[in-house]
This record gives C-alpha cells, sequence and structure tokens, in this order.
C-alpha cells in the first residue's frame, strides 16, 4: 500500500499600512487593519470555508480513510480569532474528526531558523501552544516557514522534539532520487524527512487552470493514472500546497472543488493507494536513506532557494537590523513589544522586498501590495525605526 | 510675462520664483500680465492678471498667423527633451501622451487647443503653440515689456517681440547645462542661445549663472544681469510641529537627482551617524536616482537612521522643516537654489555647495565643496552639537532671509526694464 499525504499551508501576513516618515515616534499602528479584515473576509469566503465544509464532508463520507494536514500559522490565527471566528470554528470541526493532523510552525510564518535558534525555539513552542489551546492537539510533526530546510536547520527541529519534518524535494538536492520515500536528516539521523512531489502538487496547486499546459483539463483519471505510474516500490507521494490554492488561486469556475470531491473515489477504486497523515507515515515508514542539504532550500520558485526573501541589500539591510534587537525585546515585558516584534518577522514583509521579479513571473506581483520593493522597504524601515524607538523608551524607564 | 507654470501648481521652484516676483513688482507699480499654457482656476492671482493660453482661441484665416506660424516653425525642434525627467514626469509624461490624441502640426494649429502646462513628451508641440498664442495675445493688450521665464517660453517671447516691437527680457533659471550635466541636449540649448541673443535684457538669477550665460553662450556681458530671487515671508505664524522623534533630524529636499548631489547627502550622513547615532536623516523627494539611493541606504547599513519622505508640497514641506535641525542642500549644479532660504525661514541652519547660486549671497550659511563629503559630515556635525553656532546660525540666519525680499529683487527688475524703455 502506497500513501498519498497532502499538507496544507495556511497563512495570513499582517500587511502593513503605509507608515510615513512623520508617523515615526508618533504613531504605533503598524498594521493595515481594514485591508487585513477584507483579504481575510474574502479569503474565508472563497477559500477556508467552501474547502474546510468540503474536506468535513469527505471525511464524514470515508472516515479514517481519507486524511489531510494543516500547517496554520500563528498570524492567520490571530486574524481568524480577530476577523473570522467561524474560519476557526470549521477548523475545530475537522479537528475534532481525528483525521486532520495538526504540524508545528513558526509562530509569524517567519525565518529565525537563518538567524537566531533561541528565536526558532521560542517560536516553534509559542506556535505549539496556541494549537494546543485551539484544537486540542500536540503537533508532532514540524514544517519550517516556505519548506525551509538545510542539515543544521534539521538537527534545531530534532533537537526540539519532533521526529518528523517536510520540506521540499529539490531536484538539485536529490539529484535521481526519488522524492517519493522517506529520508532523514543527515546530522541527527532520528529526524525523518518527507519530500514535497513537486510535480504532482504543483499540478494541482499551479497549472489546475492553465489551458496552454498540455494537461489542462486536469481530470481525477489524469491524475490517478500518473499515481500509478509511479515505481511500485515507492512509498509515499507528498502533496505539498498552499491551502489557499482552492478557491483563490484557483477560482471555483476551474473545477478546483469538484476535483477534490473527486479525487478519493477514482483513488479507492483505481489505485492501492491511501491517504495518510505526515505522523502516521513517521511511524509507519523508515528512512531509505540521509539527505544532504548543506545549503538551505525551500519551496520558492525555479531556485528552491532563499533568494526571494534574503539576500539583496534591502532585505539584508532590514534582516539584519530586525534581529540585532532581539536581546532588548526579549528584556521587555510589554507583550505588545513582543507582539509586534514577531509580526514584523513575518517572511512576507521580505518577501516584498525582492528584487528579482524585475525578471520573474506576476504570481508575485499578485502577493505584492507595493509597487516597488524600494517602497517596500521603506514603509517597513520606518515601522522598524519607531519600533525601535519604542524599545529604546521602555528599556530605558524599566532599567 | 510668460511662464509655464504658477502656484499652486507647480513642479519645481520656478513657478514660486514667478509668483514671487510679480508680487515684488506689484509694490513697485509694475502691472503684470501673466501667460500660462494651462490656468486651473484657483492661481492666486492678487498680483497679476492670469491669461489662460488654453482659452485662446485663433483664427487662422487671418493671414498674419499664417506668418507668425512660420517664423515659429522656423525654429524647428526635436522631440526627447524634457527639462526635469524623472519618474514621476516620465509618468506625467505618458500621461499627457494619452490625453492628446491630437498631436503634430494639425492639433497646433487648430482654433483650440488644450494645454497640460506640464513638461510632457509633446512639449515641444506645446512650445510652438504657446509661441503662437503669445502673437495672439501681444496683438490684442497693451504692455511695454516682455519678460520671458526660462527656454520653454522664448519662443514665446520672441514672437511677441516680432508682433509689437517691444523691448525682451528673458530670465534664465536654469540652463541646459544644469539640468543636463555635460550631455546637453543641443536644441534646448539653441532656443536658450537664440532667445538670448534675440532679447534686449538676459537676467540670471546668480553670478554663477551669468557667467555661463556670458562663456558657454557666448551672450554679450553687457546686456546679462545678475537679480537674485528671494523668500516670500511667510504668511504662516511660525507653527509648532510637535517632534515625534528624540533624534535630531537633518533633511534633504529636492529632486533626487545627479544634479542635487543627494549621493553625497548619503555619504555624509554615514559619516555623521558613525560619530554620534543620535541623528536621524531624511530625504524628501523623488527622482530617476532614488532607488539608487535607497539600495545604497541599505548597504551602509543606515535603514533605521535615513528615512525617505517621498515628494512634499504644501504645509508636509513646512512640517518637515519644523522637524528639521539641520537643512543640506549638496547640489553639484544649482543656478540658484531657493529651499535653503524657505528652510532658514523656518528657523533652520542650512548647509550649502559652494556650486550654488544662493552661496554667493548667504552670510549665515555653511558652504561646501558638494564632493567633499568630509566637510559636508564635518558641517552637518557641528551644527548638531555645537549650539553655539546653530543659535546664531537660526538667529541671523532668520534674519538675513527676511531681508531678502521679492520687492528688492523687483527693484532690480524695474530697473533692467527701465533700461530698455
Amino acid at each position: 500500500m502506497k500513501s498519498i499525504c497532502f499538507y496544507f499551508q495556511v497563512h495570513q501576513p499582517y500587511r502593513l499600512r503605509t507608515y510615513r516618515f512623520f508617523d515615526i515616534g508618533a504613531n504605533h499602528q503598524y498594521y493595515d487593519e481594514q485591508q487585513n479584515r477584507f483579504i481575510m473576509r474574502r479569503v474565508a469566503d472563497k477559500c477556508y470555508l467552501p474547502m474546510n465544509r468540503l474536506l468535513l464532508d469527505m471525511i464524514n463520507e470515508y472516515g479514517s480513510a481519507f486524511k489531510v494536514s494543516f500547517s496554520i500559522s500563528g498570524t492567520a490565527l490571530d486574524q481568524f480569532q480577530a476577523y473570522a471566528p467561524d474560519v476557526l470554528d470549521s477548523f475545530r470541526a475537522l479537528a475534532d474528526t481525528g483525521n486532520v493532523e495538526f504540524l508545528a510552525e513558526t509562530y509569524a510564518h517567519a525565518l529565525p531558523s537563518l538567524k537566531s535558534t533561541e528565536e526558532f525555539i521560542e517560536q516553534v513552542g509559542v506556535h505549539r501552544k496556541k494549537i494546543e489551546e485551539l484544537f486540542g492537539k500536540t503537533p508532532t510533526t514540524f514544517r519550517n516557514t516556505e519548506l525551509i530546510y538545510s542539515d543544521e536547520i534539521g538537527e534545531m527541529v530534532a533537537e526540539m522534539g519532533f521526529k518528523l519534518m517536510l520540506t521540499e524535494g529539490a531536484k538539485h538536492v536529490l539529484g535521481w532520487k526519488s522524492p517519493n520515500y522517506m529520508y532523514a536528516n543527515a546530522i541527527n539521523p532520528k529526524l525523518k524527512l518527507l519530500l514535497k512531489n513537486f510535480r504532482l502538487s504543483d499540478d494541482i496547486a499551479f497549472r489546475f487552470s492553465e489551458q496552454s499546459w498540455g494537461d489542462w483539463p486536469l481530470t481525477t483519471e489524469k491524475f490517478v493514472g500518473w499515481l500509478n505510474e509511479i515505481d511500485p516500490r515507492e512509498e509515499v507521494v507528498n502533496l505539498f500546497m498552499d491551502y489557499e490554492t482552492f478557491g483563490e488561486h484557483q477560482w471555483p469556475e476551474t473545477g478546483i472543488f469538484e476535483f477534490m470531491r473527486a479525487l478519493p473515489a477514482r483513488v479507492f477504486s483505481h489505485s492501492d493507494f491511501t491517504f495518510n497523515t505526515p505522523s502516521e507515515l513517521g511511524e509507519k515508514l523508515q528512512p531509505v536513506s540521509a539527505i544532504h542539504v548543506p545549503y538551505p532550500i525551500s519551496w520558492a520558485d525555479e531556485e528552491r532557494d532563499l533568494t526571494a526573501w534574503l539576500g539583496n541589500e534591502l532585505q539584508d539591510e532590514a534582516f539584519d537590523k530586525l534581529y540585532s534587537i532581539r536581546e532588548k525585546v526579549k528584556k521587555c515585558q510589554d507583550p505588545e513589544i513582543l507582539r509586534d516584534w514577531r509580526y514584523l518577522q513575518t517572511s512576507d514583509h521580505f518577501y516584498y522586498m525582492c528584487t528579482k521579479w524585475f525578471s520573474d513571473g506576476d504570481v508575485h506581483k499578485y502577493f505584492n501590495p507595493y509597487g516597488t520593493p524600494y517602497e517596500a522597504f521603506i514603509n517597513y524601515m520606518n515601522i522598524l525605526s519607531d519600533f525601535m524607538i519604542r524599545l529604546e523608551q521602555d528599556t530605558s524607564s524599566k532599567d | 510675462m510668460f511662464g509655464w507654470e504658477f502656484p499652486p501648481h507647480i513642479s519645481g521652484g520656478l513657478g514660486t520664483a514667478c509668483f514671487g516676483l510679480t508680487k515684488g513688482l506689484m509694490k513697485h507699480d509694475v502691472e503684470v500680465l501673466f501667460v500660462v499654457p494651462k490656468a486651473y482656476g484657483d492661481e492666486n492671482q492678487e498680483a497679476v492678471r492670469l491669461i489662460n493660453a488654453s482659452d485662446i482661441s485663433i483664427d487662422f484665416k487671418d493671414s498674419k498667423y499664417e506668418e507668425y506660424w512660420r517664423r515659429i516653425t522656423y525654429m524647428e525642434i526635436g522631440s526627447n527633451l524634457i527639462p526635469y525627467v524623472g519618474p514621476e514626469e516620465f509618468k506625467r509624461m505618458i500621461e499627457a501622451s494619452e490625453m492628446e490624441a491630437l498631436s503634430g502640426e494639425d492639433a497646433i494649429l487648430s482654433k483650440n487647443f488644450e494645454f497640460s502646462g506640464k513638461y510632457g513628451a509633446d512639449l515641444m508641440d506645446e512650445v510652438k503653440r504657446y509661441a503662437l498664442v503669445a502673437s495672439a495675445v501681444a496683438a490684442t493688450n497693451d504692455f511695454d515689456v516682455i519678460h520671458a521665464h526660462d527656454w520653454l517660453t522664448y519662443s514665446a517671447g520672441i514672437a511677441a517681440k516680432s508682433v509689437s516691437g517691444k523691448p525682451l527680457v528673458v530670465h534664465m533659471h536654469a540652463t541646459e547645462f544644469d539640468r543636463s550635466g555635460e550631455n546637453v541636449n543641443q536644441n534646448v540649448y539653441d532656443i536658450e542661445r537664440h532667445g538670448m541673443e534675440v532679447a534686449d535684457r538676459v537676467m540670471a538669477v546668480s553670478n554663477l549663472t551669468r557667467n555661463i550665460v556670458i562663456e558657454k553662450y557666448g551672450i554679450n556681458p553687457d546686456k546679462v544681469f545678475t537679480v537674485y530671487n528671494a523668500v516670500e515671508p511667510s504668511d504662516k505664524p511660525n507653527l509648532q510641529y510637535p517632534r515625534s522623534v528624540r533624534e535630531k533630524v537633518v533633511t534633504f529636499l529636492g529632486r533626487v537627482t545627479f544634479q542635487k548631489g543627494p549621493d553625497y547627502f548619503v555619504e555624509a550622513a554615514r559619516k555623521v551617524l558613525d560619530k554620534d547615532s543620535n541623528v536621524r536623516f531624511v530625504m524628501a523627494g523623488s527622482g530617476d536616482m532614488l532607488n539608487k539611493i535607497i539600495k545604497r541606504i541599505a548597504e551602509l547599513k543606515m535603514g533605521e537612521r535615513f528615512h525617505f519622505a517621498g515628494f512634499l508640497k504644501g504645509d508636509d514641506v513646512d512640517r518637515m522643516f519644523g522637524l528639521s535641525d539641520v537643512f543640506v542642500m549638496p547640489s553639484v549644479s544649482e543656478p540658484f537654489g531657493i529651499v535653503p532660504l524657505e528652510a532658514m525661514r523656518s528657523n533652520v541652519p542650512v548647509v550649502i555647495s559652494k556650486q550654488s547660486g544662493v552661496a554667493e549671497i548667504l552670510v549665515h550659511a555653511l558652504k561646501v565643496d558638494f564632493w567633499d563629503v568630509d566637510a559636508l559630515a564635518d558641517s552637518i556635525y557641528g551644527l548638531l552639537h555645537y549650539e553655539g553656532l546653530s543659535k546664531m546660525f537660526k538667529q541671523y540666519g532668520k534674519v538675513e532671509v527676511d531681508n531678502l525680499k521679492w520687492e528688492n529683487a523687483a527693484i532690480k527688475v524695474k530697473e533692467v526694464y527701465e533700461s530698455v524703455l
């Protein structure tokens, strides 16, 4: 029996408002409340609510034969609580079925794994607690922001007590190897790794509605046919994607909901695949080998590297400044300071400063509220400057 | 008087200067008829009667216009020359060209012509049409002297002169060398030179500009006069803006283009911050060098100390000065430079480059070579830290600038007028 492993990423950043130089020191409201609420409501209505409903129906129909997993960032959870409690309820209903696994990640969908081990551990801890509080489950599988992974990051994750982690099946790392097996961390073999099958994942997430694609339109017959073409010795097909694929990136008119609705029946009737959660696979499968990832990989872009978030002057300056104040933030007792510092760590802010889209696709433009990376940088730095003033004032008053 | 812009619809210092000058002239009983390509209706007309060139319709059956037109087309002008091309101007350029479905000779010779009054891609069409309108205005109004501001209006001035036979004064607020460095646009240069040659008098906004006029355009020095710009005393009471940041603030305000030397400001900022991190730098303005500057700020790792305020106008400018402790104008080439005067008027000490026209008249300002980043940093640091110095500069600078009145500048202008009557 081979497994299909669905993992859906649910994330919304706290988008920043237009914050001018004149606001520095005078106004500490950083978030575009209206925009955040608007987008949350829109995505809730287009994706979260209908898709959660669909998954619940499918679980009710197939029982334990159909399972999925979610990773929901802390910033998304906070915004559910603030703007869309109905979405939270629908996730709770899914949690209660017992067929849904919730993964651990960094609270703010952030990048501390590249900068500060302490902050990394803390944010994962806070996120874990939040999941326990909301869903009554303790996550045992880890997925890092944007599936970022390296040998060292894996080692840290193992240290935190996780037995399993998800990452990208990057071609330049795998070489001739197949992503459809269980692997292990190169430093600490106790940490097992599930690798995204990016071809089949992206067939659903990106190519589904692309009419210029040779295999358009994608049907469950076709998809299950591809699954059956996989070498019989292989063990698992990891379908990892943004949850917003359903209804938001791929509109309902594309037939994406119908596709998902019909998929399990086709899998059951025409293949020997089962649906499993990551932690079930962690119990069931043994690693075929260690995988060596000396430099961090991610699931983004053709390069599968970090250049969407870090690497140009703007990103590095903002990122370094943000983490340079960690000690002070930790000393500070004000929960709002800590909250803002975490929200400012969200990877999206650095993504907006990326300059490589000048040549790259328009997927990125879709997600970017700023006209240019320069505007994103200015706005972010203005806010960070104000934040640093607040921090300075707070710690000095305490000493 | 022919001018391309008039407050509040301005893109730079030219409109402000024209407005100040007309107010000054009014105090000396000189009546001004001001012709702009496009009037919006909300211009301040206390000192002038504004003529909107877009409203003038021309009857081309009248054979004299044919004659004017021949004269204007004679000075054929190439395209692709825009006085201040930056991202904003470029955007306007696009918008302007989208707006104008008609262009070229047909449009110019139509009965009515809608001017954008901007610096768009069809600028040359507008310049020509404007000159045509000038002929009509000159033929139907009574006046003694024609005064044309900057090259965009020189063709109009010449046209008016040939129709009326009245003396022409052209006013050089900036030369093509200031705008373009050494990559001079030959067409613009030719218009400027032709205008000055035909003119009875040439006014330059500084000796710096006067020397360029004489040396690079070969104009007879005897007819070139320096008339310094001035600044209107603030009509608002000196408002106190609440200081939102504790650190001292050093400000650059102007177009972010090569000519204004923003890069020297950045390098000096890094040097000052190395000595004292309790300073914030602000760059207010936009232009084609902005992205390069932002990148450099990140490279120099001072993103949390160096801020960008975008293009400011109106009250935001006053507010910016209200928050500033030092104003810096490191221009590589600046015919005059009115912004430091505005800063001083708001009690802000200034550091200006020796390569600016305004340096010729200001006493209470620190002056450095634009390229001398060390001296620039040193001046900024001094004004920030030695209270005696900044106090003196604020106090005397304010008095000094309050005495640089347009009505005084207008006396000189009136003298120049009288010399040709």
